[in-house]
């Protein structure tokens, strides 16, 4: 399996990130020699094998309903790039 | 353009936000209408190294849903990302379910013009809700709440099996009706925590392919969800016949306009890149867990309407309007313990109780009529206490006070006059009054009595029994 321009391209778009073409070059062949060492797996025979998730045996991890106190107000925003009555602002995303 | 040419296919989409106090992966409280914010943490506003964990209540209440919707549960269930950048996520990826869902393969029956359909349910998963976005600054700027974010929900997917958009709003008040019985949570369209979304399509008769789809969303009550259906299937009816192609996109209903708009922006299909959540472990929902939630599972609609037309003997009709709505249904129930006339009590209900919520849009939880009252009124009634039109009066009154209604009959003196002799001074002196309509009826026409009786029941302020009313008129003018 190998990926082209084309996939970094799409990657890039759904990662808003603007690549010129000579990034969008190195990527590909980056990604490629990645794919290609991950390609080494294939060698094993993974039949009986169950897909993994998560490399640690836990399962069923689960905290009870209740309701613990939220971040103060001043600091909710600390984070924020803008702030208006109480509600983080952004630019206005069309749909 | 005819509709009739078309077959209309319809899948539903719903989310429910279940009723936890906390949500579904931190313990910031669920309460809504709180100011914006104030209910947010590291882990709900997606702070870098901080770890979800899953509410068990959450599950508990999914797998309860669920088994009411007649699904299979799955034995091992997990979470993955669903990746897209908008700011009502903060982490940029929702925690949803992909490949193991909660369960699948369910269904509900639905009843429309009295034919009873069975609509197939594909899959039932958790995941968490998104913000509030408030756009400002002319659509420059949007405010964003994340007071929301993380509230847990399920996605219920139906099969495309919907005929038409009445059969839309049926499926849509069952799934209410069985998630208000559940009690997994409020079920308010007004306040979304019931929503929906809807794929049509129409085809020729007896195509076997699907047609293109619209997916609609916005349908923000059980009419708008009626109305945009009907609204979308004109539509495509009207551009199949003319020869046009439909447009795969996401349509927005317009209340107010009254159509489905198309909403611009977003043609690339959508790529979620879902993956298995590095910070949730799997669940493992084992035979002893399934059975304990079994057992809290209380009778649903159908039981309960079946319930009320063999063994009350409603007519279906009756019985189902009663059951499409827990607190009625339990007020009915309540009524009874006082009077046995099962069927007077869903009149009271189905005409002035209901009538009375969907003139005034309030809910029953707002109205202080008890079912205690409601029983005890029909009983004043079957005595004879009081009259059918003075109990309206009583009834009012209960609404809005809750009193009982012999105290109500009592403080406001509305006692029936059942003394013949009181009845038939009135009776005399309307007679005396009215010789024309005397005239009218001696002359054959009988409807002349009818004013008569109402000048009667008038003059006694409604009090006077209208069984002894007329028997009198009668006895006087024929003497």
């Amino acid at each position: 399996m190998s990926i082209t321009t084309k996939d970094v391209e799409h990657v890039a778009r759904l990662a808003r990130l603007n690549l010129t073409q000579e990034e969008k070059e190195t990527f590909t062949e980056q990604l490629n020699s990645i794919l290609q060492y991950a390609e080494k797996l294939n060698e094993l025979n993974t039949e009986d094998v169950e897909a993994t998730t998560h490399v640690l045996h836990l399962s069923n991890v689960m905290r009870e309903d209740v309701v613990k106190e939220s971040l103060p107000s001043e600091k909710v925003f600390l984070n924020a790039p803008d702030e208006e009555d109480g509600q983080f602002k952004v630019p206005a995303v069309l749909e | 353009m005819s509709t009739s040419k078309y077959e209309t296919v319809i899948g539903l989409e719903v989310h429910v936000e279940l009723h936890t106090k906390s949500k579904i992966f931190c313990g910031c409280s669920t309460e809504f209408g709180a100011p914006p914010n104030t209910h947010t943490c590291p882990v709900c506003l997606g702070h870098p190294g901080v770890l979800p964990v899953l509410n068990r209540q959450a599950v508990d209440y999914a797998i309860k849903a669920a088994m009411a919707l007649n699904c299979e549960i799955g034995d091992v269930s997990k979470f993955d990302r669903k990746n897209y950048f908008y700011p009502d996520s903060p982490k940029a990826y929702q925690i949803s379910q992909f490949d193991q869902p909660i369960a699948l393969n369910g269904y509900i029956d639905i009843e429309v013009n009295g034919t009873t359909k069975r609509i197939g349910i594909t899959r039932l998963h958790l995941e968490e809700d998104a913000g509030k976005l408030t756009h400002v600054d002319g659509g420059y700027a949007s405010l964003v709440d994340f007071n929301r974010v993380g509230t847990p929900l399920i996605e219920i997917v139906s099969e495309p099996e919907i005929s038409s958009p009445e059969e839309a709003r049926a499926y849509l008040e069952k799934m209410r009706a069985i998630m208000q019985y559940c009690d997994v949570s409020d079920v308010k369209m007004e306040e979304g925590s019931l929503r929906c979304d809807a794929n049509i399509s129409l085809r020729p008769h007896g195509q076997k392919e699907l047609g293109t789809k619209a997916e609609l969303k916005n349908m923000n009550s059980f009419r708008g969800v009626q109305r945009g259906l009907e609204y979308e299937q004109f539509r495509q009816a009207e551009a199949l016949d003319e020869g046009e192609a439909i447009v795969q996109e996401t349509r927005r209903w317009d209340e107010a306009q009254g159509k489905t708009l198309s909403m611009r922006g977003k043609e690339q299909a959508h790529d979620y890149r879902y993956f298995p959540d590095p910070d949730l472990v799997k669940i493992y929902i084992d035979q002893d867990w399934k059975d304990r939630i079994r057992a809290t599972i209380p009778e649903l609609p159908d039981a309960r309407k079946a319930r009320y037309t063999t063994e009350l003997g409603l007519p279906s009709y009756d019985a189902g309007v009663i059951t499409s709505s827990k607190p009625v249904a339990d007020l009915f129930e309540e009524s009874l313990k006082y009077t046995s006339d099962a069927k007077s009590v869903a009149n009271w209900i189905m005409g002035d109780l209901l009538g009375h919520l969907n003139s005034t849009g309030q809910e029953l939880s707002e109205v202080k009529l008890t079912g205690q009252g409601l029983g005890e009124m029909i009983g004043l009634i079957e005595k004879g206490t009081i009259s059918s039109k003075i109990a309206k009066t009583v009834f009012k009154e209960m609404l809005s006070s809750g009193k009982l209604p012999q105290v109500i009959v009592e403080e406001q003196g509305l006692v029936q006059i059942s003394d013949e002799g009181a009845i038939l001074a009135i009776v005399n002196e309307v007679v005396a009054e009215n010789p024309a309509s005397v005239e009218d009826y001696k002359a054959g026409k009988d409807k002349a009595i009818g004013f008569l009786v109402g000048q009667v029941m008038k003059r006694s302020k409604g009090k006077a029994n209208p069984g002894l009313v007329n028997k009198l008129l009668v006895d006087v003018l024929k003497s």
